[in-house]
């Protein structure tokens, strides 16, 4: 069967799937459309919150850009895979102690303030909306490279998709519906990377092949071969890192912290029946995560050696398929600057900036002609990053039933990721600041009709920014970690681990973490991108890493403020008290 | 330390029983807090020290064809997270019990 064919029926078929779960599993009440009724099993939750989790970015971004950052690389492999320990053992079990619906839900009762719970909305609905439009961007990707529709069309059909499933059926329809885009997602990163490792190495085990020998008769470990092919075009030897010690440092703590203050990853723990499970429910989900994250190590350093081999000093005439399938899709371009008709792979942009290709006209070799102006170096390959993953099955001519499950699992990856922070920002609206703020009056079903409306809202809002990404979604969409890092999670660790920590406290802390770390990273991103130089840094640390200082500012001002003004009144500290012991948990109650 | 589950038969029940109850909690959450010191040592010695920190040093020695310090920055780390965790949920189950602070349904 043609390519083509094969990947309208995968991504249809798994498109049907997720409906008919959604149909299966709708939402009665408001309890079931914020936490699926509390009822879920651990390994389940699991599975669900590893779906939740990986997104676009892990399934589709993450091992390009470690194929290109090389050791660097790992900020992402530790940093989002380390922040599951501080849920497990910080967070979870006791937020479902707790037993209510939402972040700002815990936020607002363990401060007792209104003003709290409002601020923990803002940080909510900032983090959210980042992270959700790199997801769309990525559908985007997917359906105009593989289904040869118009990105517009393929975030209107993404969206209705989601639509159908998180609108009707709540976080019970989300649930469900992640478990079966998790089998769909990880068997489609799991297969290319098993046939890849196998071809390499002769070890169809990814982690384990990276580790071996090069069976091209060398005697080389794959990393050795990788470096020195790389050094010999003056590359960074891959194994070693080019950012500074504590700029890893802080990105990786800034990552992990962040992952754990995620708002749609915690509200994934409220779902389970008790605290219990809330700690297993951790397990399983790292459980998940790691099959997908011991892999895409490998993946990137496999598609680096392939790429640099396949690429470097290629005739483009005879360049592979897939490489002009993706410089057709502006992804990909060469300009041959010493005009041999060969492409010459080497450190350095070929030209300023993503290339802007003149329409309808081609060089010497038939390659599309860029109007970038050129850099004064030897490079002469621009490749989008993003592409490796999706472009890994045709760079190893792997079957055609390949590509289209790679191309479900990428729409998996986004859809699952997108559903689950609709629904914390539809919550945060109908409960946090309708029905816990603003009206508190309103009715079980007032509420959910809310509930849906915002999510519907958010849907049309999230759709908007997929299709018109504005420059600075791309720039600050890694940085919803260091503002989760900097706002929500100190506040929360405090709320369980001190008696003493006040409304106040909790509050300035919050406030200040947040602004420190926004003004920071907006001041390098948006207002003088031209500063964002390592010279520039605070302590040397980039904008990405500079959510562990906002965290720092935090606690620290929460305490000083705490410790200066009233402790918090008996019944917070019975609450704390009773958060703290497993024994006793309810499922979450109507209000 | 008291017995936590140690019945007393003499004096007012119900406000021992809240002593014991308050006395229970503080020693459950201080079994806790240590279970956490230790497991968060070993979270940060094998992410931040051998995978940044120390990587230099490490990557002197390999493991297969992968110098140390870089697997555990890439592989590693994340095996020792999931250990960690499992251990968390069974030693923590064990205290829960000890402590009869446990959510299991009998």
């Amino acid at each position: 069967m043609e390519t083509q064919t094969l990947i309208y029926l995968f991504v249809g078929a798994s498109f049907a799937l997720y409906i008919a779960i959604a149909i299966w599993s709708r939402a009665g009440s408001t309890s079931e459309f914020y936490v699926a009724g509390g009822g879920v099993n651990p390994v389940v939750n699991g599975m669900a919150t590893a779906a939740d989790w990986m997104s676009a970015a892990s399934f589709i971004s993450m091992a390009g850009l470690i194929a290109f950052l090389g050791y660097d690389g790992s900020v992402y492999l530790m940093g989002w895979t380390g922040g599951y320990v501080l849920l497990a053992l910080l967070l979870a079990p006791y937020l479902r102690k707790f037993g209510e619906f939402t972040v700002p839900d815990f936020i607002g009762t363990r401060y007792y303030s209104k003003a709290a719970r409002v601020v923990a909305v803002i940080c909510l609905i900032f983090i959210s909306f980042t992270y959700i439009a790199g997801q769309m961007r990525g559908v985007g990707i997917v359906f105009s490279r593989f289904l040869d529709v118009p990105i517009l069309w393929g975030v209107v059909i993404g969206m209705g998709i989601v639509f159908i499933y998180a609108v009707l059926g709540g976080m019970k329809g989300i649930t469900y519906t992640q478990v079966a885009q998790y089998c769909v997602l990880i068997f489609a990163y799991m297969v290319p990377a098993f046939f890849i490792s196998f071809m390499l190495t002769g070890n169809p085990i990814p982690a384990l092949g990276l580790g071996s020998e090069v069976n091209d008769g060398s005697g080389l470990y794959v990393l050795q071969k990788l470096d020195l092919v790389l050094t010999d075009l003056g590359f960074a030897a891959y194994t070693d890192g080019s950012k500074s010690m504590i700029d890893v440092f802080c990105i990786t703590m800034a990552l992990m912290v962040g992952t754990a203050g995620l708002p749609h990853v915690i509200v994934r723990f409220f779902t389970v029946p008790k605290a219990s499970d809330a700690r297993k429910s951790a397990f399983w989900a790292l459980v998940f995560i790691a099959l997908l994250y011991t892999t895409a190590g490998p993946v990137g350093a496999f598609a680096r050696l392939n790429f640099t081999q396949t690429v470097n000093e290629q005739e483009y005439s005879q360049a592979p398929e897939w490489f002009t399938n993706w410089e057709a899709n502006d992804l990909i371009a060469w300009r041959d600057k010493n005009f041999d008709g060969r492409m010459q792979y080497r450190p350095g942009e070929p030209f300023g900036g993503a290339p802007v290709f003149i329409e309808g006209e081609t060089g010497l070799s038939g390659e599309r002609l860029v109007e970038n102006p050129t850099t004064n170096n030897d490079n002469e390959v621009y490749v989008d990053r993003d592409i490796m993953v999706l472009a890994n099955p045709e760079i190893a001519i792997l079957p055609g039933w390949v590509i289209a499950l790679v191309a479900a699992g990428g729409l998996a990856a986004a859809l699952s990721t997108a559903a689950g922070l609709l629904l914390v920002i539809s919550s945060s609206v109908s409960h946090d600041l309708l029905k816990q703020t603003f009206r508190p009056k309103i009715t079980e079903k007032g509420e959910l009709r809310a509930a849906r409306i915002a999510a519907t809202a958010a849907i049309v809002v999230a759709g908007y920014l997929g299709v018109y990404p504005p420059g600075w979604v791309a720039q600050v969409v890694a940085f919803a970690f260091g503002l989760a890092a900097a706002s929500l999670f100190p506040a929360i660790t405090m709320g369980i681990f001190s008696m003493r920590m006040n409304r106040e406290g909790a509050i300035s802390g919050m406030v200040s973490g947040l602004g420190f770390t926004f003004l920071y990273i907006a001041y390098f991103k948006l207002w003088e991108p031209a500063a964002n130089v390592e010279a520039n840094w605070l302590l040397g640390i980039s904008p990405e890493g500079i959510g562990v200082v906002g965290m720092v500012i935090n606690f620290a001002v929460a305490i000083t403020v705490s410790a200066l003004t009233k402790a918090p009144p008996a019944h917070i500290r019975k609450l704390v008290d009773n958060i703290r012991v497993p024994r006793g948990a309810e499922t979450p109650h109507m209000h | 330390m008291d017995e936590p589950d140690s019945k007393r038969a003499d004096g007012d029940e119900a406000r021992v029983d809240a002593n014991d109850q308050v006395e229970s909690h503080r020693a459950y959450w201080h079994a806790n807090l240590r279970l956490l010191g230790v497991l968060m040592t070993i979270w940060f010695a094998v992410s931040f020290g051998a995978g940044i920190l120390f990587r230099s040093f490490l990557d002197q020695f390999s493991i297969g064809g992968y110098p140390l310090g870089f697997w555990f920055a890439q592989q590693g780390a994340i095996y020792v997270f999931l250990i960690l965790i499992a251990v968390y949920v069974v030693v923590m189950h064990r205290i829960d019990r000890k402590f009869d602070l446990d959510d299991d349904e009998d």
